[in-house]
């Protein structure tokens, strides 16, 4: 069988080597409970603290600001609900945006049966929020702010860093999701102006099961895994030792890497779009994705490319392209066994045709120039075909 | 040096090299997300699937009814906060006892600060809870009974059959129980018991940290702890740990098929275990001895004049690993709650260490680490004059 040229990088990524390589001896040999007092727990617990020093770094925040969690949506959860549940004396209102990935939005509903009101602020036509949007929908018992970073189905950058300081200078609980920014962009929690900030180590070529929530030390939060002492009393549960060493590398190295790979990884959707522009007819397919930049504002992020193609069914095309070898996806993975049109691009207001046309691929590191251009090839076969 | 001995086997386990390996391979090749529709995606979707065949006919239960968690903190706490926002409409009584993991007493402390109503039983001195206790607290509004199959510092084995068997016919409450140091060691009877939510944790059988699994009854519903992409059935979202769940697969198949004989096996070093420390001045077993009662797997014992903490750190420099209790709450400075409750002296609750077996432990480390333990008690003793 044909490898599989995988473009689906941002519903999760290939482990790295010296991430597994990392991870190896906690797998095996090292696997002392981290809570146990003796030198086989203490070993367990040095690892983590490494791991979390790792994770602090690229976030340029603190080690008692970081909270390892069992992933992206768990941290997302955790984020949402704890800062909605400590200020709720204060006020109940929470205000985040229609295009949030589930993993907040599914929250959000999920505070509103509890009593809160939530308000979802649209982003506009581009895919951006912007900071007047936020501002209008800001009340005086708004307690909770949570906007993404980088929207997961289109790659567009938000102006997180503006929100932040209007928000949180209304003495605003703040939150970002940057699952899908790490590694691509800069983040610094002082800079973005964030009291919460998720990460996901399997979209950063870490392992799955395991993601952190940057804590900003002065917030009050309530954890919500209760029993046990772990995670200085914020997330109960015998730690995922392996994982969290895996997320500590593969940080390290997304961190590290951070320039070349935004350099490689435009050049790789470049090679894309040089490709649909020769060969197709520009009046056949539109892009739902932003120019590439790295302004951490209205700009889009060179991994993830959505493309519409005119009158081809995103499942007809997805099926197709996977009998070819090649992954993609319609949206985020976490929906994608839904075969529900897109939040997102609904959200954006384009027309529903151009929604159920659009699918997404999303590069990473490991994808090659010539994997890309086989796979652009191999799009507008099917497409021509398929629009015949 | 000498080979260590490794008697803490209820704080952790040692992984299985076959889980090992079925792990790395995951990470190796197989790391496409499960939700993904394209190949990759099935692919892993599939070794999801497999692991979970293979828990869920371990627990003869059905596929259906298992879902993966994080581990057996959130599977108790799914348990817990699920079950009674789901069904605070039919009452908000809820029963657990005095002895539980952290994870589900302090989950319960946090739903009676939340409003609802919880009756924490009390136990015998053997560390069991009393049918008749669970008898006398039901309730027409109880809703939740969450009692723990074996208690993780006493080993105590609790009376879950009789208590499943009484509340079979009270409809409108559940019986959550967590299993999770009982798994592995004796045979559940879930069905036979009538359970409807049970919680089991991988790293404790020879598995990866970071999983675990809850079995939810047909038809019982829980109030999500995470919501997003709604895997697992909508229970729990967050893309599935798979090669953490695959290695858990891995590890429940070779734990089952090989339970009988390390039950026995470790039984039997357990009943050593207890003769020997018997020989020790002034020893309090803290374990039931009697026949049935206990797991096969902890023994709990007492040295007056000796503090726990320091016995655990002075055996540790021989090389030999035990606890003084439950390593999710091994750095609080107070004494064990468990303990507490089945009425231990206060020199007996300052002196208390345990020790957990797996199935790769020794009588050889048992002979070895007794001889360590009793000349170590005794120059401690003769330290602190006591």
């Amino acid at each position: 069988m044909r490898p599989i040229i995988y473009l689906d990088n941002a519903a999760t990524t290939a482990v790295a080597a010296n991430v597994r390589a990392a991870m190896e001896p906690y797998l095996d040999n090292i696997y002392g409970n981290p809570s146990s007092v003796h030198q086989a727990g203490r070993e367990a617990k040095a690892a983590i603290e490494r791991a979390r020093e790792q994770v602090a770094r690229a976030l340029q925040a603190t080690t008692n600001e970081i909270v390892f969690t069992s992933g992206g949506t768990e941290a997302d959860n955790a984020a949402v609900i704890g800062a909605a549940l400590a200020r709720q004396e204060q006020g109940k209102h929470i205000v985040t945006t229609s295009m949030e990935h589930h993993a907040v939005l599914n929250t959000c509903e999920f505070l509103e049966q509890l009593g809160f009101d939530v308000t979802y602020v649209d982003p506009d036509e581009r895919g951006i929020v912007t900071v007047d949007a936020i501002e209008k929908a800001l009340r005086p018992d708004t307690q909770v702010v949570s906007v993404m970073l980088v929207n997961n189905e289109t790659g567009a950058i938000q102006p997180i860093a503006e929100i932040g300081a209007l928000v949180r200078e209304r003495g605003i609980v703040m939150h970002t999701d940057a699952v899908q920014a790490l590694g691509l962009l800069e983040l610094n929690v002082a800079e973005l102006n964030v009291d919460l900030l998720s990460i996901s180590a399997h979209k950063v070529h870490g392992p799955k099961g395991v993601g952190a929530l940057y804590v900003h030390h002065n917030l009050k939060w309530t954890p919500y895994l209760h029993g046990g002492q772990q995670e200085r009393k914020r997330r109960a549960g015998t730690e995922n030792l392996p994982g969290i060493v895996g997320m500590g590398e593969a940080v390290r190295h997304a961190v590290a890497e951070r320039e070349a790979k935004f350099t490689q990884i435009c050049e790789l959707r470049d090679a894309m779009l040089t490709r649909f522009a020769t060969e197709l007819d520009p009046a056949l397919y539109v892009l739902n994705s932003l120019e590439v930049g790295e302004s951490l504002s209205g700009d889009g992020l060179p991994s993830i490319l959505n493309v519409s193609f005119t009158n081809v069914a995103a499942e007809r095309l997805l099926m197709n392209l996977d009998m070819q070898g090649i992954a993609a996806s319609s949206g985020s993975a976490c929906t994608a066994g839904a075969l529900q049109p897109s939040h997102v691009l609904t959200a954006m207001g384009l027309p529903l045709e151009r929604v159920l046309s659009a699918i997404r691929f999303s590069f990473s590191g490991y994808n090659t120039v010539d994997e890309v251009t086989e796979a652009a090839r191999k799009t507008v076969e099917v497409v021509k075909r398929l629009q015949r | 040096m000498k080979p260590d001995i490794y008697l803490d086997n209820s704080a952790t386990t040692k992984p299985y090299p076959e889980a090992v390996d079925a792990m790395v391979e995951m990470l190796q090749t197989h790391y496409g997300n499960p939700s993904s529709l394209h190949r990759k995606g099935l692919t892993a979707e599939k070794e999801v699937d497999k692991a979970r065949d293979r828990i869920a006919k371990a627990l003869g239960v059905k596929k259906s009814e298992l879902l993966f968690t994080s581990g057996g903190t959130e599977a108790n706490n799914l348990a817990l906060f699920g079950a009674a926002e789901k069904y605070k409409s039919r009452g908000k009584h809820i029963i657990t006892t005095q002895i539980e993991h952290a994870c589900v007493f302090e989950a319960a402390e946090e739903l009676q600060k939340r409003g609802y109503d919880v009756t924490f039983l009390p136990v015998k001195q053997d560390g069991v809870v009393e049918l008749e206790d669970v008898k006398r607290a039901w309730r027409d509004d109880t809703i939740l009974v969450s009692i723990m199959y074996v208690n993780n510092e006493t080993g105590a084995i609790q009376p879950i059959q009789k208590i499943g068997a009484f509340l079979k016919d009270k409809r409108k409450t559940l019986f959550h129980v967590d299993a999770v140091q009982a798994f592995g060691k004796f045979p559940l009877k879930i069905k036979e018991a009538g359970l409807d939510l049970l919680s089991i944790s991988s790293h404790k059988i020879h598995g990866p940290k970071g999983v675990g699994a809850l079995y939810i009854r047909d038809g019982v519903h829980l109030t999500p702890l995470f919501y997003g992409g709604g895997q697992e059935r909508n229970f729990r979202s967050g893309t599935e740990n798979v090669p953490g769940i695959v290695g858990f697969g891995v590890a429940v198949e070779r734990t089952l098929r090989e339970m009988k004989e390390a039950t026995e096996r470790m039984a039997g070093l357990r009943d050593l275990l207890i003769r020997e420390l018997a020989q020790i001045e002034r020893v309090h077993i803290n374990t039931p001895t009697a026949t049935g009662l206990a797991a096969p797997h902890i023994v709990n014992a007492s040295f007056p004049g000796v503090r726990g903490e320091v016995l655990v750190h002075a055996l540790e420099t021989e090389g030999i690993y035990v606890s003084t209790g439950s390593a999710c709450s091994s750095k609080d400075k107070i004494y064990s709650r468990v303990l507490q409750v089945t009425g231990l002296s206060e020199p007996e609750l300052e002196g208390a260490i345990r020790f957990s077996l797996s199935a790769a432990t020794t009588e050889a480390e048992i002979r070895s680490a007794v001889q360590t333990l009793a000349s170590t008690v005794a120059d401690l003793r003769l330290l602190s004059r006591r």
